[in-house]
């Protein structure tokens, strides 16, 4: 009897039961005896000094509790913990929870309401009165580095927190007497990632012990974190991430109102929950993305690349969280994509402004550096009249040059751009739309048709310890798997990584089920809660697999190789000649002797009988430390017709060939890359957190902030190429991000494309209506230029959100 | 205090309620009605449709006076406990749900598009469901996902029958 093989295997998600009947636990389901709500009130002004609140009219509001402002919170709030120092002079400010004495971004919470119910405590709100004298705010990270400018943080006296910078092979040498060099400039707009699950906190303090629950990705991390920044001993602290409604890098994170939720708890010995609103967590939510990218790459006349420069701002916001630093240096290994060159600079500097801090979402920091490469590739095209696809082959590593060490210092263990790109090139029909595209050009058609190639790949698996190490980040890259195998026969798997819609309780089933040889029915995945995972790293850089999956399969080797001893016992037989296949012990050349692991696992519950010094359990654990980055690769096409009218583009068709390695859930996969897609498709088209003159947020709504609905999204064809990675004993890479990563330039290469005619070389992101109409128009200042686009980012435009319209004055 | 008297998911209530309370907050935390969440505060997510006397509305944007004396059916409310809802089985088969905030409410949604369109084109999917978000499946399973339960649910066959294979 041999089973199907569980991994690979497109199985619909145990998860779902609850999800599509109404029975998930979300944060702000959960019901304490006693339980109190928490508002804060939030700063209304993006720099200024709070010079009086008086909380007593609130105080004395129905159904009030408890107010506190900063001030209360001063001595035991500690500052909200930044967990990656990337240079030893890094500048690194106080972070209260609850500000003190002054405010720096608009959204930052100055005061917190304790009250019967929610609606209570939002009407107390109204009732602190608070007074500031508003200094300047920083805006503009191009000014925020001149001399004399305003400071974001005083005392530090400058808005830069750091200058990083890497360096490989000669660049002078590059771009001495190169053939062509390309220079240009792009933003990497400010996003917000907008989980669809606004964030919530519950705390319960029973005698000295505390639990917290919380919509994070980290329970773990966040653990640690909470008892650092509070005092309270970790071992009293207990975090749940219950059903998290997705994150997609904004919850990981270690928010301040998590640590106040937690000093309430303590302070008033009752339980508290808090839920934030949507416009209040477009405000305080971190953001995504914000990088001004100056690039210069030399190369060879026949195409062949010599050299990259790479000269980065990076937006940090107002304070620097958990891994806000680090973001653009994730990206400092993603420049060079997947071609070859002699020589590399990188420098990245991370500037403070009045704005929301920035942290990860998704992609983190290798959205932007694929970005900058892919539509460097297609300029570089366009300058020397060759085929875009044709630049990148003569520059990708070939499929027999991996392992490849990289410009960037990376090893990429395996890939094959090359068969990524002719399925891509087939599904897409390229040589038919590019006709297309010729003839609309011949006629002059007002819509005219253009194609983005993004051939990108990107480093995930976060990570191997010790290169988090060699880079100054806090923690190791480590996951936690154990395997509990009980008496009736069925298996508990406890795993450190924490879903959040990513579908773990299925996939870790799988590869229990395959390794084990188990029912996949027979298994249960327990996750997100400190106390029944009591070890992980949790979920992000779309490690959950590539490091916790593995972790997890060689759980079951362990679990196995005790098995076949105690089978070996029980058989009568030498260890070495048990065989263990489909769940079933047999001695080798004796197929009608065997039990099965089932069997073996009550055998051993019992203990009755056992191998001398044999310890009566089959449950094990491991941690897994990758030796290596996963590196999923792929070959993204999109055509977009482009109304050179209207501006308005649409996307004709999209074909993402994706290569993440071996596939533990085909259909899981598929998810993952059709979601990634249209978030990267939303920094494209849609989506800019803006904020107007004075350092307000304009994009605070769904309806000012736009979100792509059903509507604004094509139907995507995905295919993969599968060539495993050498690193893991799954061959599996990650593949929550590439969607994201690869599609941004997908499109704008597409729309690029279409208005080459035009003379234009570039349209600003997001590429809105009036943008691209503007772009149209002002092509032919554009080519002659060749700045590769205006200087400054216009504004954004009629055609984003309603809060982009009115944005910057 | 005003009274309703509501109906929901087949149980009635009657409650002494505050003028302003909205119907989703009055679902979730009077009676317990967690299944519907809220993901904005402006009614552009949809996450919390609930169909009010058969029609779709944003729980949200909906005060509970004026629910009073009117039929409200949540996610909760669909399938008979033992059987899925053709919807229901259908987001589950086509994996239209991922973090699954949003799918109450796009379930809900979308059975008021089936109402009104019993054999709706995925262009017309798309349409009908743009007032509600999803952050994690870039949409298409779930268009994918409608197509198919309103095959089922036209279809002249027991449309609660045993769901297919488990894998496909």
């Amino acid at each position: 009897m041999t089973a199907a093989p569980e991994i690979g295997s497109a199985r619909l998600r145990s998860e779902d039961a609850r999800l599509i009947t109404g029975q998930t636990n979300w944060t702000d389901n959960i019901q304490l005896p006693g339980l109190l709500h928490v508002a804060f009130l939030r700063s209304p002004v993006a720099h200024g000094r709070i010079t009086r609140i008086d909380a007593e009219p609130a105080r004395g509001r129905p159904g009030v509790i408890a107010v506190f402002t900063g001030a209360d919170f001063a001595d035991e709030q500690g500052s909200l913990p930044t967990a990656w120092q990337v240079t030893e002079d890094m500048v690194l400010p106080d972070h209260p929870p609850v500000a003190v004495e002054e405010v720096r971004y608009v959204g930052e919470p100055v005061a917190v309401v304790v009250a019967r119910d929610r609606y209570l405590a939002a009407d107390a709100l109204e009732a602190i009165d608070v007074d500031y004298e508003t200094l300047p705010p920083v805006l503009d990270m191009d000014e925020a580095i001149k001399e004399g400018a305003d400071l974001v943080h005083a005392d530090k006296g400058t808005n830069k927190s750091y200058e990083w910078v890497f360096a490989a092979g000669d660049i002078d040498a590059a771009f001495r007497d190169a053939p062509v060099v390309i220079e240009r400039r792009y933003v990497q707009q400010r996003l917000i990632p907008a989980a669809m699950e606004p964030r919530a906190v519950v705390c319960s303090v029973v005698g000295d012990e505390y639990t917290l629950w919380s919509s994070t990705q980290i329970p773990h991390v966040l653990r640690l974190m909470l008892a650092t920044v509070t005092g309270i001993p970790e071992h009293r602290l207990r975090v749940i991430a219950p059903d998290v409604g997705g994150g997609f890098g904004s919850k990981l994170q270690v928010y301040g109102e998590e640590v106040a939720c937690l000093l309430l708890a303590k302070r008033l010995g009752r339980p508290v929950k808090w839920t934030e609103s949507r416009s209040e967590g477009n405000a305080s939510v971190h953001h995504g993305r914000d990088q001004i990218q100056r690039l210069s790459l030399a190369a060879e006349a026949d195409g062949r690349i010599r050299g990259l420069k790479v000269d980065l701002l990076a937006d940090m916001g107002a304070y620097l969280m958990l891994i806000t630093p680090g973001i653009p240096l994730l990206g400092a290994f993603m420049f060079n994509g997947i071609y070859k060159m002699d020589a590399y600079h990188f420098t990245c500097s991370g500037i403070f402004t009045n704005k929301t801090p920035t942290d990860a979402y998704r992609g983190a920091g290798r959205p932007e550096a694929t970005f900058a490469i892919e539509r460097l590739m297609d300029e570089l095209a366009s300058e020397l009249s060759l085929d875009p696809l044709e630049v990148r082959r003569r520059n990708w590593i070939t499929h027999e040059e991996f392992p490849y060490d990289t410009i960037a210092g990376l090893t990429y263990d395996s890939g094959n751009y090359e068969a990524a790109t002719e399925k891509a090139h087939r599904l897409f029909e390229y040589d038919k739309l590019r006709a297309e595209q010729a003839d609309r050009r011949e006629r002059g058609d007002p819509v005219q048709l253009g194609i983005g190639i993004s051939t990108f790949t990107e480093m995930c698996g976060l990570a191997p310890s010790r290169v988090l190490g060699s880079l100054a980040f806090g923690a190791g890259g480590w996951e936690h798997a154990s395997v509990r195998m009980l008496p009736s026969g069925k298996v508990e798997v406890v795993t450190g990584s924490s879903a959040h819609g990513q579908g773990h309780e299925t996939a870790w089933a799988q590869i229990a089920a395959d390794r084990l040889g188990v029912p996949f029915e027979d298994v249960r995945v327990l996750h997100g809660d400190t106390s029944i995972s009591p070890k992980g790293m949790d979920t992000y850089g779309s490690r959950s697999l590539a490091v916790g999956g593995v972790a997890l399969y060689n759980a079951c080797e362990k679990v196995i190789d005790k098995a076949r001893r105690m089978a070996a016992h029980m058989l009568e037989a030498d260890e070495q000649d048990i065989e263990f296949a489909n769940g079933t012990f047999s001695v080798r050349g004796v197929p009608d002797q065997v039990r099965t692991v089932q069997e073996v696992s009550l055998a051993t519950f019992l203990a009755h009988d056992l191998p001398e010094g044999f310890e009566p359990s089959l449950d094990s654990d491991a941690t897994h430390d990758p030796a290596n980055f996963s590196f999923p690769h792929g070959t993204h096409l999109c055509a977009a017709e482009v109304d050179t009218e209207t501006g308005f583009v649409k996307l004709r068709s999209y074909v993402a060939v994706d290569d993440i390695g071996k596939v533990v859930n085909p259909l899981i996969v598929e998810g993952q890359v059709h979601g990634g897609l249209a978030q990267g498709i939303a920094q494209a088209l849609y989506e800019e957190a803006v904020y107007d003159a004075d350092g307000n947020l304009t994009t605070t709504t769904m309806a000012d902030y736009l979100l792509p609905a059903a509507t604004d999204l094509p139907t995507f064809t995905t295919d993969r190429t599968e060539t495993p990675a050498t690193t893991n004993p799954l061959g599996v890479k990650g593949v929550g991000e590439a969607g994201t990563i690869a599609s941004t330039p997908a499109v704008v290469n597409a729309i690029v494309d279409a208005l080459r005619p035009y003379g234009v070389a570039d349209v600003p992101m997001p590429c809105t209506p009036e943008r691209v109409w503007r772009a149209c128009r002002a092509g032919g200042a554009q080519e002659a230029g060749r700045a590769g686009g205006p200087e400054h980012s216009p504004r954004p435009g009629a055609g984003g959100g309603l809060g982009s319209a009115g944005g910057e004055a | 205090m005003p009274r309703v008297s509501v109906e929901v998911d087949g149980v009635k209530y009657d409650d002494d309620v505050e003028p302003r309370l909205l119907l989703a907050h009055y679902l979730r935390d009077r009676l317990g009605k967690v299944g519907t969440p809220i993901g904005c505060d402006t009614s552009n997510c949809g996450a919390c449709t609930v169909l009010l006397d058969g029609m779709s509305v944003k729980s949200c944007s909906v005060l509970a006076v004026q629910a009073d004396g009117k039929d409200v059916t949540t996610i909760e409310g669909l399938g008979d406990g033992q059987t899925l809802h053709p919807l229901q089985r259908a987001f589950h088969e086509e994996h239209a749900l991922q973090c699954g905030y949003c799918t109450p409410g796009m379930i809900i949604a979308a059975l008021d598009l089936i109402r009104e369109n019993a054999d709706p084109s995925d262009e017309e999917i798309r349409e009908g469901l743009e007032g509600n978000l999803c952050r994690c499946t870039g949409y298409q399973n779930i268009v994918r996902a409608v197509r198919r339960a309103a095959d089922d649910m036209r279809g002249p066959a027991d449309t609660t029958s045993a769901p297919e294979e488990a894998t496909r």
